[in-house]
């Protein structure tokens, strides 16, 4: 069954999103563009994923608690959870392993925790932009060994991305999908790195404002036992992780 | 001395320059904005070849006195406009990262 998904977005807790990127907004822009399954992906927390949990079944949207975590190698890495327990308990390791440096919001933008209500319960002290010093490896190992699936994000961006600061995808790191951001350089991308050819791409919207949600969603090709929303989480994170591990 | 000092004896190509008067002190070269964030410090010149929108906050955050991309390296409009509007010198060099360091530290 193909299902409309997009597996990474941005709340008002990146202090790069705007402001207006509530869980109950977000959710309702996808309702509106018809994605199946929606994933938070704030950069380096998980704090947004509670509410966002909550706001996502208000609108019908199957919700994956996420982040985009910053490698030591600052390499953006999309981390998705089957539940929403074993994201929060990567988030605490995350933030253990993060440099904390205090955000300035007048520079980089604020940092809003919110509730279901999208009431503002508390803001993020300590900058989301930085990078923790768990590498890319790292990262794989602990979020495949909590359930979850990691793959690198927008791996043909000139920053922040896996080919940007290794010059390709390290086969050693077990990544079975890439978020490629346009799709139309992919034939291009595989010709270059030989290594995508057998893997699953899939392409986010990464937004950060709610006018990033409305365009066309990719589809996802799942195998589902049901209709179940923890059925539809779990092949989501299966046919991500794939079959090798 | 000044950033404007700097520009004439280092012949580097201004980018944008709010601050021509500002004062250097010491320098630092690095291109993974984390590890400058918590790095530099203040009236630093930095010099790299880093030249994402992300390189005028962390300029910001650590109150260097002039980035100096180094190597020629592309830089967007947007990113020249974000750095004069946040008050931010940004200059740029031919040279590589550990040439324009060199000719910095014979300098100040």
């Amino acid at each position: 069954m193909k299902i409309k998904y997009d597996l990474h977005i941005h709340s008002c807790l990146s202090p790069c999103a705007e402001n207006d990127m509530t869980p109950n907004n977000i959710a309702g822009m996808a309702m509106l563009g018809g994605i199946r399954v929606a994933a938070l992906t704030d950069h380096n927390s998980v704090k947004n994923c509670p509410a966002f949990y909550d706001a996502c079944r208000k609108y019908g949207i199957v919700p994956i608690a996420g982040m985009e975590i910053t490698t030591a190698e600052e390499i953006h890495v999309v981390c998705l959870f089957a539940t929403l327990e074993a994201a929060m308990e990567f988030g605490e390791l995350v933030d253990s392993r993060r440099m904390k440096i205090k955000n300035r919001a007048d520079i980089f933008g604020q940092q809003l925790i919110m509730n279901a209500q999208d009431e503002v319960i508390g803001e993020e002290e300590y900058l989301l932009l930085s990078a923790s010093d768990l590498d890319v490896f790292t990262v794989a190992k602990e979020v495949f060994s909590r359930g979850g699936v990691a793959y690198p994000a927008h791996i043909e961006k000139p920053t922040d991305s896996i080919i940007a600061m290794l010059g390709d995808i390290p086969k050693e790191a077990g990544f079975f999908a890439a978020e490629v951001k346009d799709l139309t350089a992919l034939d291009a991308l595989i010709e270059k790195y030989p290594i995508l050819e057998g893997m699953t791409i899939v392409s986010d919207s990464d937004s950060h404002m709610l006018e990033g949600l409305v365009d066309d969603r990719r589809e996802l090709e799942l195998e589902l036992l049901s209709d179940d929303e923890n059925e539809i989480r779990d092949a989501v994170i299966r046919t991500l992780r794939g079959p090798s591990i | 001395m000044t950033v404007s000092r700097l520009i004439d004896e280092l012949d580097l190509e201004v980018l944008s320059l709010p601050f021509p008067d500002r004062e250097i002190k010491g320098g630092y070269t690095g291109d993974l904005l984390s590890w400058v964030m918590g790095r530099a410090k203040a009236d630093n010149v930095w010099i790299t070849i880093m030249t994402n929108i992300n390189v005028v906050a962390v300029a910001s955050l650590s109150d260097v006195a002039a980035v100096v991309i180094a190597e020629n390296a592309e830089i967007g409009a947007g990113v020249i406009k974000k750095a004069e509007e946040q008050g931010i010198n940004i200059l740029r060099s031919k040279c590589p990262t550990y040439e324009t360091a060199i000719a910095v530290a014979k300098l100040i």
